[in-house]
Formats: structure tokens, C-alpha cells, sequence
């Protein structure tokens, strides 16, 4: 019994991730229609800023990483997004797709291909028992994060002018701009938060996921298609079906790899296949309901972008 | 067939077939001659993508899903029997007790590839064109999990060894003109003109009757063939084959390939193919030293790995700059000394 909650409860924390990232996704795809396929390498360029400041405090570190996300996201914004906004979707997502393997490429150059590792916060990673439950302080501290953030976004984007904008963009951009929205301050504004969110994760995935310990070219790369499948998945047109998305897909990836056993034979039956079974189990639920599992009714009739 | 429309598909065949003479005449340097074979099969594989992303105007991430299997089953198919114990030991007995030649391994990859297109093209074709891009990767990432694990269809994480390396100079380029053949029949029939037609507004193809999953699934699963069909080639190439060779870097050259020379047409693909093989060859000769001029800029080879990074920026810098490709989305054309009555408009087709 106790190990079936362990397994939900890291099974929850890693959806918690997932949809910190799906959010940070989701939010510059409602004002650009972009979807950033680089947002993994703002979480990996947060990492190696982590590696490389090990002995340093952790509060320096931690700060180093943020600047660094901040910084590169500002980056990728005026020398990337600017110049391809108003090109069809397509075109941007297969930018960002070159821009990612552009950093991953520049980090293999730089850094080799050996991870490197990362210490943050040692002290988490030590379980605590909860009645007959060992769980690690880190999953704990996981959830509350992504509650802390999810509370804080959902307060920007209701009580604040300039996130009444940011909904005002993503459901309209044309009308929006001629009610006087300014494009630029929004889309900066949505990058900003997207990243501060990509540092967030940077420092949480490093604990959080043990094989995420070292940071090498590829970091985040396999979570950024996981969510972002999921992202399509929940549904790419609302912020909420986006997140629930990418919650889904960690929740999914973290109860499989719980259940599965370690050995066998045959796809899908063990742990080695983890990935076939959860993108089986996506393409099922494409099957089932391509419109989004988290979308209400049939609305999107025609493609919208 | 009209004029122009003999001139499109002829130069891009007319090119390959000078890529394959002028690669047999640098025939001195064998290291020379594979990187011609190679980009020739990358032409293969860019013209077998571009028949779904061009005509539907869909980004696909999932078609290297198709050249790996198009690849493995016919890799897996020619080793010989009696090697078949010790380079693919957990093989079902079915396939590891026959072998087939080289153009009937061909034959197979094109067919496996075609089939798994459709199957997986069946739920995916009902998605928007861009959550339908995502998709693909869902399929890419199957793919590839089960390839590299699932030891009764192939060597799993090991390398395949030992394939005949039946694709020389004349196989590549063959097998290239091939691909550019169908494709170029694929566009120009009743199918190819109703997606087209669906890709420039989709709203106006619906109201004309058109049904443009159908469209979009006879594409994709003509594309998967043909992608099939390229990885067949590929595994001839080299004679041997991982999983990993077939996963996200071919995914990115093969799409960087095709977006520099712009997705919407077949002289697009096939420029885009050379032009980027070419960098790409360049660039790891850098690394390696063998570049004098390169050597004596920085003082010393190129930094290795540096190859993706140029490919990466060639690719961003041409999509900003033109985001239609380096021909501009046009079919090749003859050079002309007036003025014709088309305009780029009407050449689009």
C-alpha cells in the first residue's frame, strides 16, 4: 500500500514539472501562436549556470540561473521571435527547433558531452516518513512550488492590467492591439514570466528527477517533448487545457514507470519501453478525441492557425 | 505535360545526375565519393519529406520514424543468414532464418514504411495542421524507444552490422531520380493538386468538396514509402546502422535540409539537400583539420561539433532572411532573356 502512495505522490510531483513547463509553453504560444521547442534549453542553460557555480552559496547559484534564463529568453525574443513574428506557425516552431539544437550544439562545443553535476540544496533530497510513507523533501517541496506559482500566474493574469492584456492578446491580438494593448510590452511580458518559470524548473528538475542529476547538451530535451505532446494532448488553444496537458503527461510517465516492472520481453510490458507506452497511450487518446482531452465540446471546427 | 512542367522535374533530375557523374570523377578520393553518395540519399530522404510537409504545408518530426524502419527491415533483411545469430541474436525465427537481395530489401523498406505512415497517419491526419506537427514527435519518440530495446525485430541498442553496402554512386543516384520522379507525379495528379489546394485555404478546399484528411493521410502514407524507400538506401550506404543514427540529429538535417531550400516545392527539397550535404561536408573536414584556410583563420581545426551549430545557424539566418527558402518556393525554371507572361505567382504551381 504505502509504496502505490509513493509512487502517486512522485508520480504528482513530476506533473507538477511538467506543468510548470507546459504553463511557461503555453503562455508565449497565447500571444505569439510560437511554440517554443527551444524552452528546454533555457532549463538546461539555467543548469549549467547551477554545475558550474557548485561551490559557490546557494542563494548566488540559485540567482545566476535566474539571470542567466532571463537573459538568454530575452535573447531568443529580439533576436529570434521579433523577426519571424507574423510568419505562419509552422515556420516559427521549425525556428525554434533549429534555435534549440543551435544551443545544444554551442553547449556540446563548450562543455562536451560529459554531464556535469549538479548540487543545489543536498538537504532535500533526503526522505521524510510520513506515517508509513517515505517521501523525499524534494517532491514535497516540488508540489508547493508549482501550487506557489500556478496561485501567483492565475493572480497576474486576473488582477493585474497588464495580464488582462496578455488574455486580451491571446484570445484576439488583432482587436486587442486596436484597443490600445501594446504587442511589444505584452510579448516581453510573456517571455519574462515564461522564463522565470524555466529557471524555476532548472533548479527543481535537478533534484527532482534523479537521472536529471548531471547536466549535459541534451538536458530537458526529453521533458520538452513530453510536455509539449501533452500540450496538444490537454488541448494548445487555452492556457488551463495546455497545463492540464502537461500535468497529465507527468502524472502518466511517473504511475508507468511506478507500475511497469523493470523486465520483459515484449514492448510496452516493462520500464525500458516507458516512453512507447506513454506516447501509445497518447496517440490513443488522439484517436479518441483529437480536439484535446481537456476541451470542452467540439469547438475548434476549423483550424484556427 | 506542358513545357514548363517537363523543365521542372527534368532539372531537378538533370542536377542529380550530374551530383553522380561529377561524385564517380572524384572517384580518386573515396572519402570523397561517400560524402556525394551520402548527399544523394539525403536528396532521397528531403524529397520523401517534402511530399508530405510541401504539398500539405504540415511540418512532420516523425518521418525519420519511417526512414528507421524502412532501414531496419532492410538491413535486417540482407545480412546474411548464417551472420544473423551473432550480430541479431533475439530475432523472431522468421526473420532470421530468410534473407532477401538488395533491390527486393528496397521493395520491403518502401512497403514497411508506407504501411506504418498509414497506420500512424490515421489518428494523426484528424489533428489541426500545428497540434498535428507536435503529434509527430509521439511517434519519433515510439519509434525509437522500440527500436533501440526490442531485440526480436533487430540488435536493439547494439549496431547493426555486416549489410551489404550496396548503395554506390549509381544506387544513390537511381534511387534519388526515383524519389524525385514519384514526387514530381504525386504533385502534378488529381491528389497532389486537391492538397495543394487545401494547403493554400483549407476553409475553401472543405467548401470545393475537398476532403482534406483524406488528402492528408494519402500523402503522408506516400511520404512514409518514400522515406522508407530513402532508408533503405541509407543502410546500403554504410553498412551498418544504430538507432540513435536515425533519431533527432537526422531529424534536424533532414528539416533543416528542407527549409533551406524552401518546403514548398521539389526543386526546394533538392537544392536544400545538396546545399546543406555540401556545408555539412565542409564543416566536418574543418573539424578534422583537412580545411587549409580554416586552419590558418583560427590557428588551429575547427571546434569539434562545431558541424551542427553551422547547419543550425545556416538554417535560422536563411529562415529569417527568406522564410520561403533559398528558391523562394519557385520549381526550377530555365533561365530567361524576357519576359515571360507568368509571374511568380503562376510558377508557384
Amino acid at each position: 500500500m504505502s509504496e502505490h502512495v509513493q509512487t502517486l505522490v512522485d508520480a504528482v510531483a513530476l506533473g507538477s514539472i511538467y506543468a510548470l513547463m507546459a504553463v511557461g509553453i503555453g503562455l508565449v504560444f497565447g500571444v505569439l501562436r510560437l511554440v517554443n521547442f527551444a524552452y528546454g534549453q533555457l532549463i538546461m542553460a539555467g543548469a549549467y549556470a547551477l554545475a558550474l557555480t557548485n561551490d559557490q552559496p546557494v542563494l548566488v547559484s540559485i540567482a545566476l540561473c535566474f539571470a542567466v534564463v532571463l537573459a538568454l529568453s530575452l535573447a531568443m525574443e529580439f533576436a529570434a521571435f521579433r523577426p519571424l513574428r507574423g510568419a505562419s506557425p509552422t515556420t516559427m516552431l521549425v525556428a525554434t527547433f533549429a534555435i534549440s539544437y543551435l544551443l545544444q550544439s554551442i553547449a556540446l562545443v563548450r562543455f562536451g558531452a560529459i554531464g556535469k553535476i549538479i548540487v543545489v540544496i543536498p538537504k532535500l533530497s533526503e526522505p521524510v516518513t510520513i506515517g508509513s510513507v517515505n517521501i523525499r523533501w524534494i517532491t514535497i517541496v516540488t508540489i508547493l512550488v508549482a501550487i506557489a506559482v500556478f496561485t501567483a500566474l492565475t493572480l497576474l493574469l486576473t488582477k493585474t492590467t497588464i495580464g488582462l492584456q496578455m488574455r486580451a492578446a491571446s484570445i484576439d491580438p488583432q482587436t486587442a492591439r486596436l484597443l490600445g494593448v501594446r504587442a511589444n510590452a505584452v510579448i516581453t511580458t510573456a517571455v519574462l514570466v515564461s522564463g522565470v518559470i524555466a529557471a524555476i524548473v532548472a533548479v527543481i528538475l535537478p533534484m527532482a528527477v534523479p537521472e536529471r542529476l548531471l547536466v549535459g547538451p541534451d538536458f530537458a530535451l526529453r521533458e520538452t517533448i513530453i510536455v509539449l505532446v501533452g500540450v496538444v494532448v490537454g488541448g494548445i488553444d487555452r492556457l488551463l487545457t495546455a497545463t492540464l496537458g502537461g500535468f497529465t503527461m507527468g502524472l502518466a510517465v511517473g504511475l508507468l514507470a511506478g507500475f511497469l516492472p523493470s523486465s520483459g520481453t515484449w514492448p510496452f510490458t516493462s520500464s525500458v519501453y516507458l516512453d512507447s507506452a506513454v506516447f501509445m497511450l497518447v496517440i490513443i487518446v488522439l484517436l479518441l478525441r483529437p480536439e484535446g482531452l481537456f476541451v470542452r465540446g467540439r469547438q475548434a471546427a476549423l483550424e484556427r492557425v | 505535360m506542358d513545357r514548363r512542367g517537363l523543365v521542372a522535374v527534368l532539372g531537378p533530375v538533370f542536377v542529380l545526375m550530374v551530383v553522380g557523374i561529377v561524385g564517380s570523377l572524384g572517384s580518386v578520393d573515396p572519402a570523397l565519393e561517400v560524402e556525394f553518395r551520402s548527399a544523394l540519399v539525403s536528396v532521397a530522404m528531403v524529397v520523401a519529406l517534402y511530399v508530405f510537409v510541401g504539398n500539405a504545408g504540415v511540418v512532420s518530426f516523425g518521418h525519420v520514424s519511417f526512414v528507421a524502419v524502412g532501414a531496419f527491415a532492410a538491413g535486417v533483411m540482407t545480412i546474411p543468414v548464417e551472420l544473423k545469430p551473432t550480430i541479431t541474436p533475439g530475432l523472431f525465427s522468421l526473420l532470421g532464418d530468410h534473407s532477401v537481395g538488395n533491390a527486393a530489401s528496397l521493395v520491403l523498406a518502401a512497403a514497411v514504411g508506407g504501411v506504418f505512415a498509414l497506420l500512424v497517419g490515421i489518428p494523426l491526419m484528424r489533428l489541426s495542421g500545428l497540434a498535428a506537427s507536435i503529434a509527430t514527435f509521439a511517434v519519433l519518440g515510439v519509434t525509437y524507444n522500440i527500436l533501440n530495446n526490442w531485440t526480436k525485430i533487430g540488435p536493439g541498442p547494439l549496431t547493426l552490422t555486416t549489410v551489404p553496402e550496396t548503395t554506390g554512386l549509381l544506387q544513390a543516384t537511381l534511387g534519388a531520380i526515383a524519389v524525385v520522379l514519384v514526387a514530381f507525379a504525386y504533385q502534378r495528379s488529381r491528389f497532389g493538386r486537391k492538397l495543394r489546394a487545401a494547403r493554400e485555404d483549407s476553409a475553401a478546399a472543405r467548401a470545393a468538396g475537398i476532403d482534406v484528411r483524406r488528402e492528408r493521410l494519402w500523402a503522408f502514407a506516400l511520404s512514409g514509402a518514400l522515406s522508407g524507400f530513402a532508408g533503405g538506401l541509407l543502410v546500403h550506404l554504410a553498412g551498418t546502422l544504430q538507432a540513435r543514427d536515425v533519431y533527432l540529429d537526422l531529424t534536424f538535417l533532414t528539416l533543416a535540409m528542407l527549409v533551406v531550400g524552401g518546403v514548398g516545392s521539389l526543386w526546394g527539397a533538392v537544392v536544400g539537400a545538396l546545399a546543406v550535404s555540401a556545408l555539412d561536408s565542409f564543416l566536418l573536414r574543418a573539424e578534422s583539420g583537412e580545411i587549409g584556410v580554416v586552419n590558418d583563420l583560427l590557428g588551429k581545426p575547427l571546434w569539434g561539433g562545431s558541424r551542427l551549430v553551422g547547419v543550425a545557424i545556416f538554417m535560422a539566418v536563411v529562415l529569417v532572411l527568406l522564410p520561403n527558402g533559398l528558391t523562394r518556393g519557385r520549381e526550377f525554371r530555365l533561365p530567361r532573356f524576357r519576359r515571360g507572361r507568368g509571374g511568380p505567382q503562376e510558377a508557384a504551381a
